[in-house]
């Protein structure tokens, strides 16, 4: 079964969502994507034709996407925000432990948001905005529902280590979402 | 008494592991007093929710 490139390129947006939800960051998900495209060009005949284009591209992507997360594995070293330091989320209390100016306000019923294409930009940008190693522990976490003491074993940090950055994670894209979509009039 | 700076930090902790009797004790005790944080846990599930959601959104053609 012939594929052509046109074929192809019509997925694109749905298989980058897909890739940008598993991996750090943009251009590590836009690899993924176009090493789907050459992988699926360089072996049509792997294509049955019955199940449906994206689908199988889907399942090409998922094993990029799962090589690159073991070589991210690999190559994350322990740098800054591995530490168990959150003096950097202090700022978000005041001196008496209380919320500061940026404490977490109403977001009335935030579900309706999911059916709502613009929040998910705004979602995928928020996400981007975190760290590689955390967006990293987000996705681990969230998306796969690994356990963090498998989650610390991948990625060879304590779990003390990945409850940290989790938190440091979730923070970072409340404090977004808040900004970008449910402060203000919404 | 927690501070909301603890309470928060335990609420992420509780999203990942089971926290003692203690820990839930102070953080239920808190809670009842501060509508900061009992948003602050609502916004933790829902951004699991989304996450989840997201993640399958992108594994079919809904979102173009």
């Amino acid at each position: 079964m012939p594929v052509c490139s046109t074929d192809l390129e019509s997925h694109r947006p749905a298989l980058l969502r897909y890739a940008l939800f598993r991996l750090p960051d943009r251009a590590l998900a836009q690899d993924a994507v176009q090493d789907t495209f050459i992988a699926a060009l360089e072996k049509p005949e792997s294509f049955s034709g019955e199940a449906a284009l994206g689908t199988w591209l889907t399942a090409i992507l998922k094993h990029k996407i799962l090589d690159m997360q073991r070589k991210l594995r690999r190559e994350t070293t322990p740098t800054d925000d591995w530490e168990e330091d959150l003096s950097d989320l202090d700022t978000l209390f005041d001196h008496t432990g209380h919320w500061g100016s940026d404490a977490p306000r109403s977001w009335g019923k935030p579900e309706a948001a999911l059916q709502d294409q613009q929040f998910w930009s705004v979602f995928e940008e928020c996400s981007q905005r975190m760290s590689k190693r955390s967006a990293l522990v987000f996705a681990l976490r969230e998306v796969h529902e690994m356990e963090i003491e498998q989650i610390g074993q991948q990625l060879e940090i304590t779990a003390a280590h990945c409850s940290v950055l989790l938190y440091r994670a979730r923070s970072s894209l409340r404090l977004c979402l808040e900004k970008n979509w449910f402060g203000g009039a919404r | 008494m927690l501070q909301c700076k603890q309470a928060a930090r335990l609420l992420s902790q509780a999203q990942d592991t089971p926290l003692n009797l203690a820990q839930r004790w102070q953080l239920r005790l808190h809670l009842s007093l501060c509508d900061r944080c009992r948003h602050f846990q609502r916004q933790l599930g829902f951004m699991r929710r989304a996450a989840r959601a997201a993640a399958r959104l992108g594994s079919s053609d809904i979102v173009s």
